[in-house]
């Protein structure tokens, strides 16, 4: 088995953020803050989160804010939930939560309601599609079980029923696919195992394959991971090879919980030091 | 990037796009510029036409154009006409869009946007997503918005049907079309639309059409699904049904004081030593129930009114609604020294329950068919793994078996397929390998069934537990220990244990145990427990005295795999009780808190947990704190 290249994957995030010319740059500019989530969490998951100027990155996400409070993709676009979800992760990564306006917490939604349209995106198959009757994909369900975890309403899953679902997303090459007769991908990798993490079911999930596949769609000369081996590499993919391998608890990274996407000491920061 | 080739950038390619790069940007910064100018004139909304051609992913364009199409709609305000040719341009653009990436969730939004305006036919609606569903039969986005459109439009869903049809039969390797055949076929007998009145008519034809999926190409999962969601149909029973409850139905429940000896000849099934002057009723259903309580339960009893009886749902995410439901009976004064003999009627407590049902006579006849039907499909699995040694083969055909099993259930003679299910179960280990942990779970359910079949193997199975520091006159234990457990069930069949042996396993977590409300003693040593969240079960065993997990893995794992199962801090649920419950958190608490959340109420005398990674002296001595009525752990007196 390969190995984790993991300097080379740091300085592949750093690059990412320095070079803005290309046509695929600019073409993703309007989600850019999701690219900073990725790239950050990352950066922390292999214990290089100093390697980026912190001033300079939350300077840019305040200046991501909207008068009404919520985040753009990136400056002068309109705020979007996405894009908002992302500021709040990167603050927590750097521990500064607290300069946001922190009037938007859970007990103002209506969580009960969130939970209703989470389970009526249910499908017969055990799984989550993004709308009701929306085909299962595996990326959907990471969202929902995530949010149905946190709102503690995981009794809403079938956990034997989605985990089979899950399990046999592994194919013979030990990537996962995001549904049934489609190819591998490391980006749908991490997502159902994310999802069975929460349930207990990741066992069902064969461990070594799974870390074999990610180590082999890394690009050991210039950094980054792809959804395929052989396939160009870009930060969403990386993030994804890099949390997931936190997850199957490959030695040297931080681990990362499994609802909130961030490393665990991110998230105990916050739950602990609530008043 | 999906689908790009890795390959390092040519100088002059790098050139190239640096080039277009440029040429983008410029348009987006005017773009924004126009936007937050609020500025609309022609050649403005050109411009944002010709990036959302370019990058649809741009959704702050789509919300421009929106604002563009409300903007031009008051200033026209009452022309049909050129209300039609705005709405039409729109439709244009996201086409074209679509063109560009046909995955886009803002270009096909804003279509839907613009029908939400009262434009476009379905017809056009549905030639479009044909055209897309060549491209690509298993779009989402696509099949998503032929969803809408046939809900908005009032299109038939016999008519959806016959599409889902007509795909499957053009390519049966089509997981949307099998996907959406489902749904629709469950909202037409639900709703019992006329054809679609009986599941004994209708579900018949649809295990052929899937059979020609599967039977053609056993390795293709597209009708795996399908197949399953078909047994469901044929198998559940939509009422809730009780399974099983404690004291059990149809004997003596004999109470024994802490002073009795273990003389009596009577089975452990029906005997229960008290340390306390309460005992439990408990209740075992096949599915969640909500709402049971004292007006919905009437329990006849000389202990208690039942007005007074409070029941609990046995759920670990503070839900209504639980599969198991306990309530608790108290003894009078003076009896704890003696035992006392009660007859359990058959069907005492349960005489109105206004949401169950006892098998009713539609289903008596329903029975012939489902059952007719399991056997019909066992058959062709056996024909199919005649001819293709195949994993859905074995695997459907355990499930079927399993299936037939169970409702045959009790049999009038008994004939059990529990060992060829456990066979074929070996087989799919060595057949696929990838999936090995699945189905060594499943074994282990099988051989679960199989020893808590009946009364004689659960028997053999009980010793008296002589390593207990406790007194004479224990109960008996039974032993589940050795056998290469991975997972548990069969708890209804278990509601009477008193003392568990499950050492000696492959346990990772005890999900369910929480039914076995009589648990006094729990032996869980030597298995692959690997964080304290695994055992939440347990704070729901109120009875518990003795614990051993010794030789676990607690501790030895940085990724928790159970803490969202738990109603722990970090899930909503109990947020205010873990904030309110302590004054201060202190640092033990912040370091082990999983521990101190499982621990904490649970009334233990004795612990061992030895052999875990957690184990030092700072976490000893916060367990001596966290359960105070400890005294012994690991073997050793407390003082």
């Amino acid at each position: 088995m390969g190995e984790l290249a993991a300097d080379k994957h740091v300085k592949y995030i750093i690059s990412v953020e320095k070079k803005k010319d290309s046509f695929e740059s600019v073409v993703m500019e309007h989600l850019r803050l999701n690219g900073a989530y990725w790239g950050l969490t990352t950066l922390d998951i292999l214990g290089k989160l100093d390697a980026v100027d912190e001033e300079d990155v939350i300077s840019w996400i305040l200046k991501c804010q909207d008068e009404s409070g919520g985040f753009a993709g990136n400056i002068g676009h309109d705020p979007h939930v996405l894009y908002t979800l992302s500021a709040v992760q990167v603050l927590a990564l750097f521990d500064k939560v607290d300069i946001l306006d922190a009037d938007k917490r859970l007990d103002k939604i209506n969580v009960d309601k969130a939970v209703e349209y989470i389970v009526s995106c249910k499908n017969l198959d055990g799984g989550f599609g993004c709308t009701p009757g929306g085909e299962s994909h595996a990326g959907q369900i990471f969202c929902c079980v995530g949010a149905l975890a946190i709102a503690g309403a995981l009794h809403h899953v079938d956990k034997d029923l989605l985990g089979w679902w899950l399990c046999e997303r592994q194919v013979k090459s030990g990537g996962l696919n995001g549904r049934p007769e489609k190819l591998p991908d490391v980006g749908i990798f991490s997502q159902p195992n994310l999802m069975m993490e929460h349930s207990c079911r990741v066992h069902w999930i064969n461990k070594d394959k799974l870390v074999k596949f990610i180590l082999d769609c890394q690009d050991m000369e210039n950094g980054g991971i792809s959804d395929r081996p052989d396939d160009a590499v870009d930060v969403f993919h990386t993030y994804f090879g890099v949390a997931g391998l936190s997850l199957l608890e490959y030695p040297g990274l931080k681990p990362i919980d499994p609802a909130y996407a961030l490393p665990v000491d991110v998230v105990n920061r916050i739950f602990f030091s609530k008043k | 990037m999906h689908g790009r080739p890795r390959k390092p950038l040519k100088p002059e390619d790098a050139a190239a796009s640096a080039a277009k790069a440029e040429k983008l940007r410029v348009l987006q910064s005017q773009f924004l510029h126009n936007h937050h100018n609020h500025i609309y004139s022609k050649e403005a909304v050109e411009l944002s036409t010709k990036l959302l051609e370019t990058n649809p992913e741009l959704y702050t364009a789509w919300n421009y154009r929106k604002l563009a199409v409300q903007h031009k709609l008051t200033e026209n305000d009452s022309d049909p006409d050129s209300l039609k040719s705005i709405l039409d341009e729109e439709l244009r653009v996201v086409e074209s869009a679509l063109r560009q990436n046909f995955k886009s969730y803002g270009a096909w939004h804003h279509r839907k946007w613009i029908l939400s305006k009262g434009h476009s036919s379905i017809d056009n609606e549905l030639r479009l997503l044909d055209k897309f569903q060549k491209a690509d039969s298993r779009n989402f986005h696509a099949w998503n918005y032929r969803r809408f459109v046939a809900a908005s439009m009032n299109r038939s869903e016999e008519d959806e049907l016959k599409y889902t049809e007509d795909m499957i039969c053009n390519n049966f390797s089509n997981y949307s079309a099998w996907h959406n055949r489902s749904l629709l076929l469950s909202n037409l007998l639900k709703r019992k639309v006329e054809g679609f009145v009986s599941k004994e008519k209708v579900l018949p034809d649809e295990y052929e059409f899937v059979h020609q999926a599967i039977f053609t190409d056993p390795d293709d999962q597209s009708g795996w699904f399908y197949h399953l969601w078909l047994l469901d149909q044929t198998v559940r029973v939509d009422s809730p049904q009780l399974v099983s409850s404690w004291p059990t139905p149809g004997s003596d429940l004999i109470l024994l004081g802490d002073r009795c000896l273990d003389g009596c000849a009577s089975s452990p099934f029906t005997r229960f030593h008290l340390d306390s002057r309460t005992f439990p009723l408990v209740l075992y259903f096949n599915q969640a129930v909500e709402g049971v309580n004292s007006s919905t339960i009437t329990v006849d009893s000389e202990l208690n009114t039942n007005k007074d009886l409070v029941w609990k749902p046995l759920s670990s995410c503070n839900s209504k609604a639980a599969q198991v439901w306990v309530t608790q009976l108290n003894l009078p004064d003076g009896n704890t020294h003696s035992s006392k003999v009660f007859p359990v009627e058959d069907s005492s407590p349960i005489s109105s329950l206004y949401q169950l049902s006892i098998k009713n006579d539609n289903e008596l006849t329903d029975f012939e068919w489902r059952a007719a039907t399991i056997a019909k499909e066992i058959d062709h699995f056996r024909e199919l793994l005649s001819l293709i040694n195949c994993k859905i083969g074995k695997l459907t055909l355990a499930r079927l078996l399993m299936a037939h099993d169970a409702m045959m259930c009790p049999p009038a003679n008994k004939i059990s397929h529990s060992e060829e299910v456990l066979e074929l179960y070996n087989d799919l280990m060595r057949l696929d390998p990838t999936h090995v942990q699945y189905y060594k779970d499943q074994h282990s359910l099988v051989l679960l069934q199989q020893v808590t079949s009946n009364w004689e193997s659960l028997l053999s199975r009980c010793f008296h537990y002589s390593n207990s520091p406790s007194n004479r006159g224990s109960p008996m234990c039974l032993q589940l220990k050795n056998l290469s457990l991975s997972r548990l069930g069969s708890f209804d069949k278990l509601l009477w244990v008193q003392m568990l042996d499950l050492s000696h396993n492959e346990l990772r977590s005890i999900e369910g145990l929480e039914a076995l409300q009589l648990l006094s003693c729990l032996n869980l040593s030597n298995n692959i427990l690997g964080s304290f969240t695994a055992l939440e079960p347990i704070r729901q065993l109120k009875s518990l005295r003795a614990l051993n997990i010794s030789y676990n893995e607690i501790g030895a794992h940085s990724i928790d795999t159970t803490k969202y199962l738990c109603s722990s801090p970090l899930s909503h649920s109990v947020g205010s009780e873990w904030n309110h419950g302590q004054t201060v958190i202190d640092d033990d608490i912040k370091s082990y808190w999983e521990a101190y959340f499982i621990l904490k109420g649970l009334n233990l005398t004795q612990f061992d947990i030895v052999g875990n990674a957690i184990v030092n002296e700072k976490f000893k001595s916060f367990l001596i704190k966290v359960l105070p009525g400890l005294k012994w752990l690991d073997g050793e007196q407390l003082h």
